[in-house]
């Protein structure tokens, strides 16, 4: 044991002193701070507001534009082409054009401008056209008016309870963390487990493993290894969420009256899918009652969709799935490095152990998230090469302790220990081969001599 | 008393045959050449012996018990295709074998700092292993080998590599660590060196031991019955009598040195007081073949 607790320590020390690592260590929180920073700097002092002239020729537009935090309007009535000459002189974005409806043209407006007015603008132009359009039909055709329309219309949310324990579920909260998770422990087993590798070609190389197997056992050595980047792993992801949180607070402490009224004005830049915009991780359901709760009512349902999780188990879980998928995937890592004289040498083995890895990603992602009590993502989950992803991802909507996740628990630290067994065969043979191009009946051979 | 023997160890692999029931037996406190040609086996049987692998048959003892593996921490071994972890510094890495192989941190430092003085590596402790020179590299490694103090010394091609100031360090130094008990285990292809160092020897061809045994025996059992004399240049030919053959004759300064092989059934008395008849004698001594012959003689023979 002491033997491996030095390799562990040389493993980690070495790794978490390089440069790479410090580098890494403080850029990954400022991207990731970034991904939810500049969404919101960009919202709160947009580059400019666009002021568009409205050109209406059907008189049906005039002044029923809303404007918005970054868009205005100003109704002309000259005719387009001095319109055009004048817009080259103003300091206007561009001129939405509407024409009296023709046969060349029955649906279509324009809008003409010397910048490309980007997917979000144009999708903004379109629905308050439409809009507008919708309800002066409304009121003029069928006799409805505005105020009549605010009074029918209704703004259902629907609230999932969970019979057994008479909680609220909310099931875009468990899409988000069960789509994170899974990333998360997809990106640690690929890096981690290529450092492994790199690790291994790198002792096989340099020949040290000849100095080093006469002191201890191959497979004290392979496990050194693992573990103690496991750890490295653990470090810099514990570092990065600090990090993280540390920027965001710090950024949003600076910034909070910003922050605040922009989460309070009327139109948020959802449309524009921002994937991890505090709306759509947070409250996506309360996004359109928003302005209907009091305050009061607003903080206590975001409370609500907070403790509607249950983070003891996905905490746990999340842990458990991290190092276990990582365990049962480094071995087999760790036996293609011994297996090979260089790094370009990999990739004929490299495939059946990726393939069950970006399976399960693409499955989880496109299947399970959408379908995570079925079948399929059932049995994904219990199988080892499979379940560290899979499971992830369904936990956050739920799953029974008992009949789910034991079994899948059981089922990976078994398989871990099967593919380090496996893997500590090929390995101790592997890493005294030089010069052999390995082939898997070599590797079949290997696992049968006695050592 | 023998620290390593040997039983009759046979090893396999996949489509052909390492060793093939090779015993030796490696005497305590004596250096032990461990000869063959490349890909006789040698490296297996070290394997072995360090517990790297395992034979198919056959027992190794240690000791005159069968070897265990706790064990390991008595043996260095210095491996004939070695390296250091390029990005390390060079004291820490020593540091770390060393604990490896079981020392304490306090104790390791201080031994280290005097093998450090000694092979003039102080200067390079905290520096880069890919910033040393191969021969300090190799300094380096043969000091962790050693520095456990182990009983059995096991050096692959120790020499290789080292420029001869320090091949002579390396000698010297061998040959104090077997004076201060411990065993050496030495395999080579350098026969001067073996001359030069081994007490005994097994040579190993084609995964069999054809040959071990001291190495004064062996080349005395080899010996070819030639003779070496310096003599004054004779008046006339030097006419030998029947039987003797002349193998060479070369002038040295004034005199010439002449090397004859002696016939069976003869004594080199014969040769001498002929040789005292027909000139003067400087000097007069049996030639034993070197272990480069005996070496050549051996794996030929073997191979007919």
């Amino acid at each position: 044991m002491r033997k491996i607790r030095l390799i562990i320590q040389r493993e980690y020390l070495t790794r978490v002193k390089k440069k790479s690592f410090v580098i890494m260590t403080f850029l990954g929180p400022i991207l990731m701070a970034s991904v939810w920073i500049v969404p919101l700097l960009l919202a709160t002092r947009s580059d400019g507001i666009k002021t568009i002239e409205v050109l209406d020729e059907t008189g049906l537009f005039f002044e029923q534009f809303n404007e918005t935090a970054d868009v205005k309007y100003v109704y002309i009535s000259d005719d387009l082409q001095t319109a055009k000459e004048n817009l080259a002189g103003s300091e206007h974005f561009g001129i939405l054009y509407i024409p009296k409806p023709s046969y060349s043209t029955p649906n279509a407006f324009f809008l003409y401008t010397y910048k490309n007015p980007g997917l979000n603008l144009k999708m903004q132009l379109q629905e308050a056209a439409n809009k507008i359009l919708e309800n002066k039909k409304l009121e003029d055709v069928y006799g409805i008016d505005a105020q009549t329309l605010a009074a029918v219309k209704s703004n259902i949310s629907l609230v999932v309870e969970d019979i057994r324990t008479s909680k609220k579920s909310y099931t875009e909260v468990s899409w988000a963390l069960g789509f994170i998770g899974g990333m998360l422990i997809y990106f640690f087993i690929f890096m981690y487990g290529a450092q492994v590798m790199r690790g291994v070609i790198e002792e096989k190389t340099s020949r040290i493993i000849e100095v080093i197997v006469s002191s201890v056992r191959p497979i004290q050595l392979m496990l050194g290894k693992i573990i103690g980047l496991a750890l490295v792993g653990l470090t810099q992801f514990l570092l990065w969420i600090l990090l993280t949180l540390g920027i965001i607070t710090a950024f949003t402490a600076i910034y909070a009256d910003q922050v605040t009224s922009y989460k309070m004005g009327e139109q948020p830049i959802t449309s524009s899918g921002q994937l991890f915009s505090t709306d759509q991780m947070g409250m996506p359901d309360t996004k359109d009652g928003l302005s209907a709760l009091s305050s009061d009512e607003n903080i206590s349902q975001i409370l609500d969709v907070f403790f509607s999780i249950n983070y003891g188990i996905i905490i746990f879980a999340f842990l458990f799935y991290f190092i276990g998928g990582y365990l049962l995937y480094a071995a087999m890592f760790a036996a293609i490095g011994s297996a090979v004289d260089n790094e370009a040498d990999t990739q004929q083995f490299m495939l059946p152990v990726t393939i069950p890895l970006i399976f399960s990603l693409i499955i989880g992602v496109s299947f399970v998230l959408n379908n995570p009590n079925g079948n399929v993502a059932y049995w994904l989950s219990i199988i080892p090469l499979t379940s560290p992803i899979i499971m992830m991802i369904r936990i956050p909507f739920g799953v029974n302790i008992y009949t789910e996740l034991l079994p899948s628990m059981i089922l990976l630290i078994l398989g871990f220990l099967a593919t380090t067994w496996i893997a500590a065969k090929i390995y101790r043979t592997g890493i005294l081969m030089y010069g052999k191009k390995a082939s898997y009946r070599e590797l079949w051979k290997w696992m049968t001599y006695k050592v | 008393m023998n620290l390593i023997q040997a039983e009759r160890v046979t090893k396999r692999f996949a489509g052909h045959t390492a060793l093939e029931e090779v015993s030796i037996s490696v005497p305590e406190q004596s250096i032990f050449g461990l000869l063959g040609p490349n890909g006789a086996g040698k490296t297996t049987l070290i394997r072995i012996i360090n517990m790297i692998t395992a034979p198919d048959e056959g027992t190794i003892l240690f000791n005159g018990r069968q070897i265990r593996p706790e064990d390991i921490s008595m043996i260095g071994y210095l491996p004939e295709e070695r390296g250091l972890y390029k990005k390390m510094k060079v004291g820490e890495q020593a540091l770390y074998l060393a604990q490896l192989k079981g020392m304490s941190r306090q104790e390791t430092i201080r031994q280290l700092k005097e093998w450090f003085e000694k092979f003039e590596l102080i200067s390079w402790w905290n520096r880069k292993v890919e910033e040393l020179s191969k021969g300090m590299q190799q300094k380096v490694q043969f000091i962790i080998t050693v520095i456990h103090k182990p009983k059995l010394l096991i050096f692959d091609e120790p020499f290789s590599g080292f420029d001869p100031i320090n091949v002579n360090l390396l000698k010297k130094e061998i040959l104090a660590l077997r004076d201060n008990g411990s065993t050496i285990i030495f395999s080579t292809h350098n026969m001067s060196s073996v001359e030069e160092l081994c007490d005994s020897i097994a040579l190993i061809n084609r995964s069999r031991k054809i040959l071990e045994g001291n190495v004064m025996e062996i080349r005395k059992n080899q010996r070819t019955e030639t003779y070496e004399a310096e003599i004054s240049r004779p008046g006339s030919e030097l006419a030998l009598p029947h039987g003797f053959q002349l193998l060479e004759s070369k002038p040295s300064g004034a005199h010439i040195l002449v090397k004859i092989k002696v016939p069976v059934n003869h004594k080199p008395n014969e040769l001498l007081s002929h040789l005292i008849e027909k000139s003067e004698v400087h000097s007069f001594r049996e030639i034993l073949p070197t272990m480069n012959d005996v070496f050549i003689a051996t794996v030929n023979a073997a191979e007919k």
